[in-house]
């Protein structure tokens, strides 16, 4: 499980990734030899993963150990160091529409003048195209999206009246709009409140019905075996993946992060709680 | 610039009568005044739609160091023509001179925050000094030219409305229109950007596409209105209105539109001023009106101006004083009697005499409470409405200590402030998701 520390360059480098014998064929997204730098220095180093088509995915690791910047070197929104990415064997420029995201809700100024409805008809943006203006049916897309993460009476709210939960399932629904088959989540339960938290859970559960695939950058260890199906254990590099089930032992956890000791007493909550969702 | 003041300070100026102001604000004092007007009104138009986009993308001052930067350019063009031989002040040539250092200097700042570690404002504020010096160089060299006459350049500076021509006008207006159509057609790619970039890239939007048209168009206005309003002044027109719309609405059309309106307005009463007297500086009069509509806007607004906000404090600190009255009240007369002395409410919360008494009235007048010799009793719905806000306060207490990582040494102060904020709906919800809220709050947290 552990990632290798070099990996070999093969000659046919741009052989589509689902070509090599590691990576298959299917996957919604395939990483290989993943390296991210800031200012010279190496935040992420060397992942390598495959996500397992209509897996609900968390990426789990302290602070700094580079999650959001992975999903964001995916997405093109830091330039990758190396390394190459893929969605179902192509690149990410041929696959967008297929493929939706919630950023961190700090990451937009929430007193900007727009209603919940806007924000979440932006989701459907790609699909309207230049210049076009957005239509009654898209309009009736977003409202529907609003309805299915619990905000349908806020819709004509501006979002700064909205609190940190709401505006976090505003950005879901927002997502919800892309229609994507491929989700990327940046800490989508960051200090949400419990009726955000379960109508995030239940849409995660909706999309794994559907087929969809989420990869989602997670924080609190103890809902991980509750809540997904796969992690992916980061500190810099891939300390694991794989079911969690098989990757979320003590071992792992202790080398993920280190001797933080607050962490290391969450670790063994988590462990405890898989342990009786086990038993 | 020692040219330019005498203009300004020369107050002895012929006041026009009530019917001349009448006639050329409805542009009625002739064709060439009308056209003037209507075409400086177009600009405040334009420059209040493009304006809300570059505010809400952070780029307001962008503009100014774009319209700083179009001096040299203004004066490199004048020697060129004039070395060319052709006559230097025809518009044609000047404001694509203009143009293109105010984008030299709009690049440089980029530049700047790229490849260094200084800010946009530090940047803004290098570029847009380092470019106007040059261009105030230049136009002094101008000056000693053989063809000499650049007195029509300084109009640039401050802005002027009385050499402006039918044509200048006519280009200024219809470059207005298209710049406020283009603006209205990429609305949502704005919007879009503006608000959130990085998702707009995830989604396949050429971010920097959307931000190049934005920025032209920033260009395009500033350049236009270089002439009339002058490029100290044009980038007020961007920033103003924009911002003084902002506190009028929640929705972007409607601030776009409303930003339109006053921007319109201000270059209509803008440009009629300078028609009625013309050693009057259109770009100032259209400032001052703006800046009017501003101040009126931050002020009277009703949901975000600012008496509103202190109104609503107000309401809020009364609210909080009220809720810790009735608390106090139950507490103190828990165990004694059910009447409590004013004077122990105010000596336990710390309050003066007076907020204490108007506390009380306030309590008074909604029926929680009667006061009589200087004690407060509460009624049957005060005594329900206190058992209501301890329940919610231990609420709380259980929820931060439950949910959310707050060290149980903060939970009472921060249980303190929150707890007005909490809506019913919201206390419903904790109740229904807290089976254990009989053990004590503290207890919670071991």
């Amino acid at each position: 499980m552990t990632a290798a520390l070099a990996h070999p360059r093969p000659a046919e480098a741009d052989a589509p990734l689902s070509t090599r014998p590691e990576h298959s064929a299917d996957s919604p997204l395939s990483i290989h030899a993943l390296t991210v730098a800031y200012h010279r220095k190496p935040v992420v180093w060397d992942v390598d993963y495959d996500a397992p088509v209509g897996s609900l995915v968390a990426i789990v690791g302290p602070n700094g150990a580079g999650k959001s910047t992975v999903i964001k070197a995916c997405l093109g929104l830091v330039p990758r160091a190396a390394g190459r990415v893929e969605f179902w064997g192509q690149p990410y420029r041929r696959v967008r529409r297929r493929v939706g995201y919630v950023p961190q809700r700090e990451s937009v100024d929430w007193d900007f003048p727009v209603s919940a409805l806007d924000v979440v008809a932006m989701g459907r943006y790609g699909r309207i195209g230049w210049v076009r203006p957005v239509t009654r049916a898209h309009r009736v897309a977003a409202l529907e999206c609003l309805e299915r993460v619990g905000m349908r009476q806020y819709a004509n709210r501006q979002i700064s009246m909205l609190s940190g939960g709401q505006q976090q399932r505003v950005f879901l629904a927002r997502a919800l709009a892309q229609e994507a088959d491929l989700y990327f989540m940046d800490e989508p339960f960051a200090g949400v409140d419990a009726a955000t938290e379960r109508a995030i859970v239940e849409v995660l559960r909706d999309l794994k019905s559907q087929g969809c695939t989420v990869i989602v950058v997670h924080h609190d260890l103890q809902t991980v075996p509750e809540y997904f199906d796969e992690a992916l254990l980061l500190n810099m590099r891939v300390v694991a993946h794989g079911p969690v089930a098989e990757v979320f032992t003590r071992e792992n956890l202790v080398k993920t992060y280190g001797g933080r000791l607050t962490a290391l007493s969450e670790a063994a909550d988590a462990l405890a709680h898989a342990d009786r969702r086990a038993s | 610039m020692h040219h330019a003041p005498a203009s300004i300070t020369d107050v002895s100026m012929q006041w026009p009568t009530v019917g001349e102001v009448w006639r050329t604000v409805t542009l009625q004092a002739g064709f060439n005044a009308a056209v003037v007007v209507a075409g400086t009104a177009l600009l405040g138009f334009a420059a209040g739609v493009v304006g809300t986009f570059a505010l809400l993308r952070k780029r307001a001052l962008m503009g100014d160091a774009l319209a700083h930067a179009t001096l040299p350019g203004v004066a490199l063009a004048f020697i060129v023509a004039a070395a060319l031989g052709a006559g230097g002040k025809s518009l044609a040539v000047l404001l694509p001179g203009a143009a293109l250092t105010g984008v030299a200097g709009v690049i440089c700042v980029q530049l700047i925050v790229r490849h260094t570690r200084l800010t946009e404002d530090a940047a803004i504020g290098a570029v847009l000094s380092v470019f106007f010096g040059a261009g105030v160089v230049l136009l002094s060299w101008i000056q000693t030219m053989p063809t000499g006459g650049q007195a029509g350049l300084a109009t640039f500076i401050y802005g002027q409305t009385a050499a402006m021509t039918v044509r200048d006008a006519v280009l200024m207006g219809a470059v207005a229109v298209i710049a406020a159509a283009a603006a209205t057609l990429l609305f949502k790619e704005f919007a879009l950007v503006a608000f959130d970039d990085a998702f707009a890239r995830v989604q396949g939007w050429p971010v920097s596409a959307v931000d190049l048209a934005m920025m032209s168009l920033v260009v395009l206005v500033t350049v236009i209105g270089l002439q009339a309003v002058g490029l100290i002044l044009v980038v007020a027109m961007l920033i103003i209105p924009a911002a003084a719309a902002r506190f009028w609405t929640e929705r972007l059309w409607r601030m776009t539109l409303i930003a339109g309106i006053i921007g319109a307005l201000s270059g209509h009463l803008g440009a009629s001023a300078s028609a009625l007297l013309p050693r009057l500086p259109v770009g100032s009069v259209i400032v001052l009106v703006s800046g009017a509509v501003f101040v009126v806007s931050m002020f009277a607004a009703p949901a975000r101006g600012v008496v509103a906000g202190a109104a609503r404090a107000a309401r809020l600190r009364a609210k909080i004083a009220r809720d810790h009255m009735l608390l106090e009240v139950g507490r103190l007369s828990s165990a004694g009697p059910g009447a409590v002395r004013i004077n122990q409410i105010a000596r336990a919360r710390g309050w003066g005499a007076l907020t204490a008494w108007l506390t009380a009235r306030s309590l008074v007048r909604r029926g929680l409470a009667r006061v009589r010799d200087g004690e407060v009793t509460l009624t049957g719905a005060g005594r329900a409405a206190t058992d209501r806000l301890a329940r919610t306060r231990a609420l709380w207490e259980a929820y931060l200590t439950r949910y959310a990582d707050v060290a149980p040494s903060h939970v009472d102060y921060s249980a303190d402030l929150v707890e007005h904020i909490l809506s019913p709906e919201i206390v419903a919800e904790l109740e229904s998701t807290l089976p254990g809220r009989d053990a004590p709050p503290e207890g919670a947290a071991a």
